[in-house]
């Protein structure tokens, strides 16, 4: 995974609270064991105009140029809550979604976007509602701000060092982790001691 | 360990897999050639888009093409040498029923499963909390997880409940009060005398709903009532581990200084059977009211869905379905609570009624019991267990438009179907509801 540092694009707006990881992806279009392949199904429920059809519906703003092409997501409170289902963020990063701009997130879902290169930004809903002004906007994770790429106000965000670590670098967790490998032995040796039953 | 990220390195005890996200992450590492650390402390089940027929095969799937979520999940549990609770085998369930039943989870544990319903655990005593399919690559390849240390609520509960509220009620009570966003990423703990006297199958619902509050996970503090629920499960401590897990698992309650970054207060009297209206658990009312004004263009957006106008009594509102499952309600107390009501009785003309026990075990009992009998003869499909209509996987369910109520835990748009409009209630409300043919609780069924 390569890292994302800065990025500019058209950013669509999705002006509700609490899309849930249904919405992104309905569990019917998870067709296979696969992480590929699903971007055919992102916000299915909306995008076509019925279930199983491909014929696009014309009102949702993913079908609506220039948001079509858009990269850029700004919503409202607790996007991607509800299922776990990874395939949200999978669907989405093949669509082309490199930043999700939104109120809150869903936990689950904000953890998913980290470890699969999808910038997650929280701000408060006046710096959104702004935002949505424009069409085109202007990421910087270095400097953590947004700003409308026309020019405008630039809002910082806030984002745990280690989330933004991860993003910039792209780094591997697993990997990370697994540099720790000798001290977790060593835990688990004392804790097996400890808490036998747990063994 | 605390990482230099902010994080902290976290041993994890369990990792609990399905076949519908668990299959693609052991794939995954396969693909990586990366092997299961600890092979010994992870378990996949089958329960998201099995079969519920009763007569259903080892492979047989409820949505289209499934079959290869269950034979590659098998196949992949048998290669990477973790534990398997097959479609066929008797405890087969739930994962998040049947993890508490064989005392998989037990009090104290972390436990993790890329399910978000896994907070359900919680109730234990167990730190459990869903995660995405990479984080349980994760967990399976190293034993560990980096996790950011949530912030901590408590809702403390006191007094009694009133006659008909359970924790169904409760949660949603708590999700209607707070929002669906309330609980902020926090790690929640119910605490109080309304908590402790709660029976453990209650406190797994009311844990089970903390992620549609936004929860990091939450807990409830293990009790005699706790311990006394885990003893002598297939897979709980045995013996002299056994007092040595006790004496442990004492220790676990919280300090009584201990500082939590929210806390809230409920009076358990405030609590009425409550049900939702709208597409968001945060969009409930006690059932005795009516549909509320919209103040949100979310609210208007989830009447228009609903196809229900404000000021409606929900007592007035016709169903087409009911449903009794999944992880919120579908164990033996639930099954029991339904059965009451259903008894000597049918379901309503026009109201599909359809029950999925949570698990092989469950259903036995309950069969034993002559539930089984008592649903179907009130006009209730019995199903073969699994999460079945809970969500819509493809494959069979509800017709587009059809009103349901539901013993389930997300009334999100098209969660049980294409158009299908979803009212969350408790599994009496569920049965009342299906025998009225409208919105309803016990005492307003006559005959």
């Amino acid at each position: 995974m390569s890292g994302l540092i800065q990025h500019s694009g058209i950013a669509a707006l999705l002006p509700r609270d609490n899309i849930d990881t249904d919405q992104i992806i309905p569990s019917r279009e998870m067709k296979k064991v696969s992480k590929l392949g699903l971007s055919d199904g992102l916000f299915a429920g909306q995008r076509y105009r019925a279930p199983g059809s491909r014929k696009r519906n014309p009102d949702f703003i993913l079908n609506q140029p220039p948001y079509d092409q858009a990269t850029i997501l700004l919503s409202g409170k607790n996007f991607g809550c509800g299922s776990s289902r990874e395939h949200a963020v999978w669907a989405l990063a093949e669509f082309g979604i490199k930043v999700i701009i939104a109120e809150s997130f869903g936990e689950i879902f904000y953890n998913n976007c980290v470890r699969n290169g999808i910038l997650p930004i929280q701000l408060p809903p006046a710096a959104i509602a702004e935002l949505a002004a424009a069409i085109n906007l202007t990421i910087d994770l270095e400097a953590t701000s947004v700003t409308a790429t026309q020019g405008g106000d630039s809002y910082k965000f806030d984002m745990a060092p280690s989330d933004r670590d991860m993003l910039l670098k792209g780094l591997d967790p697993i990997a990370m982790t697994l540099t720790h490998e000798a001290a977790i032995k060593a835990f688990l040796k004392k804790d097996r001691a400890a808490r036998p039953w747990v063994y | 360990m605390s990482l230099p990220s902010g994080r902290d390195l976290i041993a994890i005890d369990r990792t609990l897999l399905h076949e519908r996200t668990g299959s693609v992450a052991l794939r995954a590492l396969e693909a990586d050639g990366r092997p299961v650390a600890y092979p010994d402390r992870v378990y996949a089940l089958m329960d998201h888009i099995v079969s519920n027929a009763p007569d259903r095969g080892a492979n047989s799937a409820r949505m289209p093409d499934g079959e290869a979520f269950i034979t590659e999940t098998r196949d992949a549990a048998k290669t990477a040498g973790i534990h398997l609770i097959d479609v066929l085998d008797p405890n087969q369930g739930i994962v998040h029923v049947v993890a508490p039943e064989l005392g998989i989870a037990q009090p104290g544990l972390s436990l993790v499963c890329p399910d978000s319903h896994t907070c359900t655990l919680g109730g234990l005593g167990a730190l459990a909390w869903g995660i995405g399919s990479s984080d349980a690559e994760h967990a399976m390849a190293t034993g560990c997880l980096q996790v950011k240390k949530p912030p901590q609520m408590r809702i403390t509960l006191s007094g009694e409940l009133r006659d008909g509220v359970t924790a169904k009620d409760i949660a949603l009570h708590v999700i209607m009060r707070f929002g669906a966003a309330g609980a902020k990423r926090c790690a929640v703990e119910y605490a109080g005398d309304t908590i402790a006297a709660l029976p453990i199958e209650g406190r797994l619902t009311l844990c089970n709903l903390a992620v549609e509050f936004a929860a990091f996970t939450a807990l409830i503090a293990p009790d005699e009532a706790t311990f006394d629920y885990v003893k002598g499960r297939p897979h709980a401590p045995k013996g002299a581990a056994w007092t040595q897990a006790v004496s442990e698992w004492r220790t676990l309650e919280t300090d009584p200084d201990a500082r939590f970054d929210f806390e809230h207060a409920i009076d358990a009297q405030d609590i009425l059977p409550t049900v939702t209206w709208g597409t968001s658990p945060e969009q409930a009312v006690p059932i005795t009211s009516a549909v509320p004004t919209p103040t949100t263009d979310d609210d208007h957006r989830a009447l228009a869905y609903m196809d229900i106008t404000p000021g409606t009594a929900l007592s007035d509102i016709a169903l087409g379905g009911a449903f009794i499952g999944s992880c919120t309600n579908a164990r033996l107390t639930d099954l029991r609570a339904a059965a009451r009501i259903l008894a000597g009785r049918k379901v309503a003309e026009g109201v599909r009624a359809v029950c999925v026990p949570g698990s092989g075990s469950v259903k036995r009992a309950a069969e034993a019991e002559g539930i089984d009998r008592i649903f179907t003869e009130a006009g209730f499909l019995w199903g073969s267990p699994g999460c079945a209509f809970c969500f819509y996987a493809g494959g069979e369910t509800f017709a587009p438009g059809t009103r349901v109520v539901s013993s389930t835990n997300r009334n999100f748009e098209g969660r049980q179907g294409p158009g299908v409009r979803t009212h969350l209630a408790s599994p009496a409300i569920v049965a009342a509801s299906a025998i009225l043919g409208r919105l309803g609780t016990p005492e307003n069924i006559t005959a």
